[in-house]
């Protein structure tokens, strides 16, 4: 392969990353239980002095953490329906950007470039102040709650991404896709449904699924707009232990852990999937 | 520029559309010091995240293997945990237990205020996606071109400064980019902890003048233009930087 890589090249003077040194050593999700434990651990002789009356921090972490596994559910749940909702809307965008009528086409790139350029906290801030709390349509009244404006907030950024990820898949197909396809009289949609897409959609599975990662700890921000997801939820309990300073390691790690519980084991199964849907040329 | 000013109060009052960063002196001053507040932490943290990668790709090629693990460990953390979760745990929870010292008005303030957190949180966790982008380049040099540094008497630092690292920014380049508009992006995270930059400061104008739909247009404008700008600037330099033959 380096060989023909080389060839390939005009002048031989790079070449593709060389495999790392071989090293069985891989994180693993408890190594992130260890390293909790060790901040926590680390923590107690700064304040070991302390009021021996007062519970131990790990009484009144035990004492809360139902109720922060509560608010990260949420964060799932938050995460995933945004995710859908994005990736609806960005496949019908991605498509829209590689449509033959140019004014759809560049429509499409400016939304794209137009959500991707925004910071995901502006994003959310725009969602949640300027979409009303209901929606009057006829006689009936939907209520909007926070956490869906916050959904819905997140979603805009995802599907500008998921709009990228869609139109770099079906142009990294080679055209010989398209013109085998076209010299057996499909049409452009039969080209695109049956014979394009279902080779692309293995490619966008890596990028799809990092993004996912992304938008999940991305929920942590309906915090600062005040949804009762888990960092909302870890600032009152914090408040209602009065203020002690010597639980904001442990609480503020443990949210650390839930989100690194979730992810890490997400971005080691795209690394694995980037690996084997790899393209050698 | 005064007709300017002078236009959008005449906007304000002929159509209620309220732009006070305009024609108010006061919040136009708010406003250009946040947006200067965005571009100084964007600056700082490029810089930090730029060094903690160069440092971290060099610490993870090291022969030691407790070296590469604990690199491979604060890379994956990093990574895979929230950025605001970051900055909080940094602000709030080791912040607190740094010692304080007097300001001049003679009250206790935190040895390091929201400012400095940010930039610690931001590049630590911009530096995390910094690192493997340059290993990756770094490992795209030939071991001859080294061996070559080698035979021509130049240090193991030498040739990484000179030799390793020139090329390796040309590889990495198209990445590097794309991590820094990100982290552009992200600082806006540091609005959380009161850090007065652009986000903060519309945030205040909205909150005295109540245009909420006003401010959340222009800075949605704001950051488009800005990253922009600052993607347009960087596919440039790539192309300028490019090293013929490579690539496609």
């Amino acid at each position: 392969m380096t060989m023909k890589q080389s060839e390939k090249n005009i002048l031989p003077v790079m070449m593709p990353p060389r495999a790392r040194p071989a090293d069985k050593f891989r994180l693993k999700a408890w190594h992130g239980v260890v390293l909790a434990f060790i901040a926590v651990v680390a923590s107690i002789p700064a304040f070991a002095a302390a009021d021996p009356t007062r519970a131990s921090m790990f009484e009144v972490l035990a004492r809360w953490v139902p109720l922060l596994l509560k608010g990260f559910v949420f964060n799932v749940i938050i995460s995933m329906s945004a995710m859908a909702f994005g990736t609806m809307a960005g496949a019908a965008l991605g498509l829209g950007q590689i449509s033959l009528n140019p004014w759809v086409r560049k429509s499409a790139w400016f939304t794209t470039q137009f959500f991707r350029n925004a910071p995901w906290l502006v994003l959310l801030f725009f969602a949640m102040f300027l979409l009303p709390f209901e929606i009057k349509i006829g006689g009936m009244t939907i209520p909007l709650p926070d956490w869906l404006k916050a959904m819905f907030g997140l979603s805009l950024p995802v599907m500008a991404n998921v709009s990228e990820i869609v139109r770099g898949g079906i142009a990294s197909l080679p055209s010989g896709q398209w013109e085998a396809a076209e010299s057996l009289a499909f049409s452009r949609t039969q080209v695109l449904w049956r014979i394009i897409l279902p080779q692309c959609v293995k490619r966008m599975l890596p990028p799809w699924m990092n993004l996912y990662s992304i938008l999940t700890m991305a929920t942590v921000l309906a915090s600062i707009v005040g949804v009762s997801e888990v960092m909302t939820l870890t600032g009152q309990a914090l408040a209602a232990e009065g203020g002690r300073s010597d639980l904001l390691i442990p609480f503020y790690s443990f949210v650390l852990l839930l989100f690194f519980i979730y992810c890490y084991p997400i971005a080691r199964w795209t690394v694995r999937l980037e690996k084997k849907f790899a393209v050698i040329n | 520029m005064e007709a300017f000013y002078e236009w959008a109060r005449v906007l304000y009052e002929n159509t209620g559309i309220n732009l006070p960063f305009i024609y108010d002196s006061y919040d136009r001053d708010r406003m250009i010091n946040g947006f200067f507040m965005t571009v100084k932490l964007s600056v700082t943290c490029l810089f930090f995240s730029v060094v903690i990668g160069i440092i971290g790709a060099w610490l993870q090629s090291s022969p030691l293997k407790w070296t590469r693990r604990i690199v491979g460990g604060y890379i994956q953390i990093f990574r895979n945990t929230p950025p605001l979760v970051q900055l909080y745990f940094f602000y709030f929870a080791i912040g607190t237990l740094l010692p304080k010292v007097t300001n001049e008005y003679g009250g206790q303030e935190p040895i390091l205020g929201g400012f400095a957190w940010a930039v610690i949180s931001l590049s630590f966790f911009a530096g995390a996606y910094n690192v493997e982008i340059f290993r990756s380049g770094i490992e795209a040099v030939p071991d001859s071109t080294i061996e070559a540094a080698e035979a021509l008497g130049f240090s193991r630092l030498h040739i990484y400064k000179d030799i390793t690292l020139p090329l390796a920014i040309r590889v990495v380049l198209p990445a590097l980019n794309n991590n820094l508009v990100n982290l552009v992006k992200t600082t806006t995270l540091a609005y959380a902890i009161a850090v007065p930059e652009m986000l903060y400061e519309a945030n205040q104008i909205w909150s005295d003048n109540v245009n909420v739909t006003e401010m959340m247009i222009f800075m949605l404008l704001v950051y488009f233009v800005l990253v922009g700008v600052l993607v347009w600037g960087m596919n440039r330099w790539e192309r300028a930087l490019k090293i013929p033959g490579f690539g496609a």
